[in-house]
């Protein structure tokens, strides 16, 4: 166990947010938190690297309690990219080698300038190094912001909505590159996710919350249809297309507004036929 | 800490280092440009004296004892106020536009050089920590100077705790922020015309010096407290700059990265305030060079904090000591305060700012 969560509970002023919040997650494993907006998904995220201070609860990293961390301690292990980074006239080596602020001195090394030389290759995104990121797509910024995140060089990385801003490929491209991360250096990553086709596909494990409370946690199998109706209100179905688990609403809303309920095969089972 | 990266195996980026290699020579040439700019600065004036023999005497050599006079009592401290105050402004406005996330600020833009004003106008007439000797430039007298820079200071404060609040309270867009540091602007100078018209004739004098910044008025003693402040101001914001690079991704990434970002914010404002006060108390109100020197900087050698501080510094004792060095030459056989001359070259690039949507 690479990250422990006990007890956690955080109110914003008098309302409460989170509560009686508990999961423990391990090296290599890709976790996704699931929810509707507005049920502190993005707050337990900053819960856990302490951008946020919960009002109880425990929260650990590689066995030591995170009160007990200075801020560049907890930097050292865990990375957060957050939803909005900002841009301005510096190029795209300059936004990753920030990344290694939690393990500079007085100023960058040459291990500093070695290892952001090496993300960028690693990630593919060589071509980035040296262009202004005011002037990069949403897409490329992403990257950016994960690999800055990436060579933080922490056990554990907090994503916030990774690819909610981009298109199909990038989509593709940012969370292949995280699992292959994942893979090679056994970090672990916790992310929140709107789409539950792309959680399905990349996580292994699945946080839904609803109501402050963890409504189900667990992998795959657990994620059902009545569960995601339970946690979103809306009613789903849930099938394979090639062998890959799909989620689709059962209502869709046409381009007159009236509801088109979406025909389904006689047994009521498997609701998208493989072609 | 991560055994299980193998990223130290990367190559050094050549290119990278070309490119970072590129602006630490920008920096440098400006030094150089600076300290030939400070020799012609002092040559130049009432009495000329010829650049080398400037080189001579300020590496301790007598040419005569005229030269000495002129150089080390008058020239000199001047022209070196000039780039300790355009260092100072230039840092602080640097340091100011990345903590309010906002291309505008500066302390002039944001009010708070005229609240040091209007707190040196209350110590001077009230506590009488100043007074006019003559009627001739740079003959404005403090004989407290450190009470007079401690009530500018807490005015500096004042006016700074107000112009956070207003930037968090609305979460403003830069905009708001500046009209507000309008609106103070407009209030403290209010105050000060009220002071000025309850003062007597020499404290009259005094205030109204103040209304136009200066730097010909420091002496030695004047200089050594500016300089150890600009100084120390400068290194806490050189130190800090990883900092200020986290803080300009975002406050949440910067967070993410171990930055403890409102204790950032509110200690860069604070020393920010104390480099405006000491020299407003001082030198008295010098507009624009806070706001214009980053954004020229910017323009040479991007956002990167690293090198836009020191760059900044470097600029702004250029922009200030050339502009004194004009505000000297233009009308002579009188001197222009200087801070004519900054608003002059000021406000056209601010206006420019203004409607160019002040992109950073």
């Amino acid at each position: 166990m690479i990250l422990g969560v006990d007890e956690l509970k955080f109110m914003y002023r008098n309302k409460g947010i989170l509560d009686e919040i508990a999961f423990s997650i391990n090296e290599g494993e890709i976790v996704a938190i699931l929810g509707p907006n507005g049920v502190g998904k993005t707050t337990l995220l900053k819960c856990l690297n302490r951008i946020l201070v919960p009002k109880q609860g425990v929260v650990t990293v590689g066995g030591d309690t995170i009160t007990s961390l200075d801020l560049m301690e907890i930097a050292r292990r865990i990375g957060y990219v957050p939803q909005r980074v900002e841009t301005g006239r510096l190029t795209g080596f300059d936004a990753v080698l920030l990344g290694r602020r939690p393990h500079i001195g007085w100023d960058v090394t040459e291990k500093d300038l070695r290892i952001v030389e090496a993300a960028f290759r690693s990630f593919g995104i060589d071509r980035l190094r040296l262009h202004y990121i005011d002037e990069m797509s949403g897409g490329e910024l992403q990257m950016i912001a994960i690999a800055r995140a990436f060579v933080q060089e922490p056990k554990i990385l907090l994503l916030d909505e990774p690819t909610s801003a981009l298109d199909l490929k990038n989509q593709i491209e940012i969370l292949q590159r995280i699992n292959a991360i994942v893979a090679e250096h056994n970090i672990a990553v916790v992310m929140t996710v709107h789409d539950l086709n792309t959680a399905l596909r990349y996580a292994d494990r699945f946080i839904l919350l609803k109501d402050q409370y963890v409504h189900t946690c667990g992998d795959k199998s657990v994620v059902t249809a009545e569960v995601i109706e339970a946690v979103y209100g809306v009613p789903v179905m849930i099938g394979e297309l090639a062998g890959v688990t799909c989620v689709i609403p059962q209502c869709l809303c046409n381009g007159n507004g009236r509801k088109t309920k979406i025909p389904t095969d006689e047994e009521g089972t498997t609701y998208v036929r493989n072609s | 800490m991560n055994p299980g990266l193998h990223f130290a195996d990367g190559e050094l980026p050549a290119d990278y280092l070309k490119y970072t290699y590129r602006k630490v020579l920008w920096i440098l040439g400006g030094i150089v440009a600076l300290f030939l700019l400070l020799i012609l600065s002092i040559s130049v004036g009432a009495v000329t004296i010829p650049p080398y023999e400037v080189f001579l005497t300020l590496i301790g050599q007598n040419v005569t004892d005229k030269w000495d006079r002129i150089i080390w009592n008058i020239r000199l401290p001047q022209a070196l106020t000039a780039i300790v105050c355009g260092a100072g402004l230039a840092v602080a406005g640097v340091a100011m536009q990345s903590i309010l996330r906002n291309p505008l600020a500066s302390p002039f833009t944001l009010g708070i050089s005229n609240a040091g004003a209007f707190g040196a106008a209350v110590a001077i007439i009230f506590l009488g920590t100043g007074r006019m000797t003559s009627t001739t430039a740079g003959a404005v007298m403090i004989n407290n100077p450190y009470l007079t820079t401690i009530v500018a200071f807490i005015f500096c404060m004042l006016a700074t705790i107000a112009i956070i609040t207003i930037a968090k309270v609305k979460a403003s867009s830069p905009e708001v922020v500046i009209l507000a540091g309008v609106a103070l602007s407009s209030l403290f100078t209010a105050g000060v015309m009220f002071l000025q018209y309850f003062s007597d004739d020499a404290q009259l004098a005094a205030v109204v010096h103040w209304t136009f910044g200066d730097v010909g008025r420091a002496g030695w003693s004047e200089f050594y407290l500016m300089a150890g402040i600009v100084v120390l101001a400068c290194i806490y914001f050189i130190a800090n700059r990883w900092n200020y690079n986290a803080m300009d991704a975002g406050d949440e990434t910067a967070k993410g990265l171990g930055v403890n970002v409102e204790q950032l914010r509110n200690v860069g404002m604070i020393v920010a305030a104390l480099v405006t006060a000491v020299l407003v108390s001082f030198l008295g109100v010098i507009g624009f060079v806070g706001l214009v020197c980053p954004h020229m900087v910017r323009r040479i050698i991007g956002d990167e904090q690293r090198y836009l501080i020191p760059g900044s510094i470097v600029m702004g004792g250029i922009l200030l000591l050339a502009s004194d060095t004009v505000a000297r030459l233009i009308v002579a056989p009188y001197v222009l305060p200087v801070a004519i001359l900054t608003a002059f070259m000021g406000a056209p690039v601010f206006i420019y700012l203004l409607l160019r949507g002040y992109n950073r």
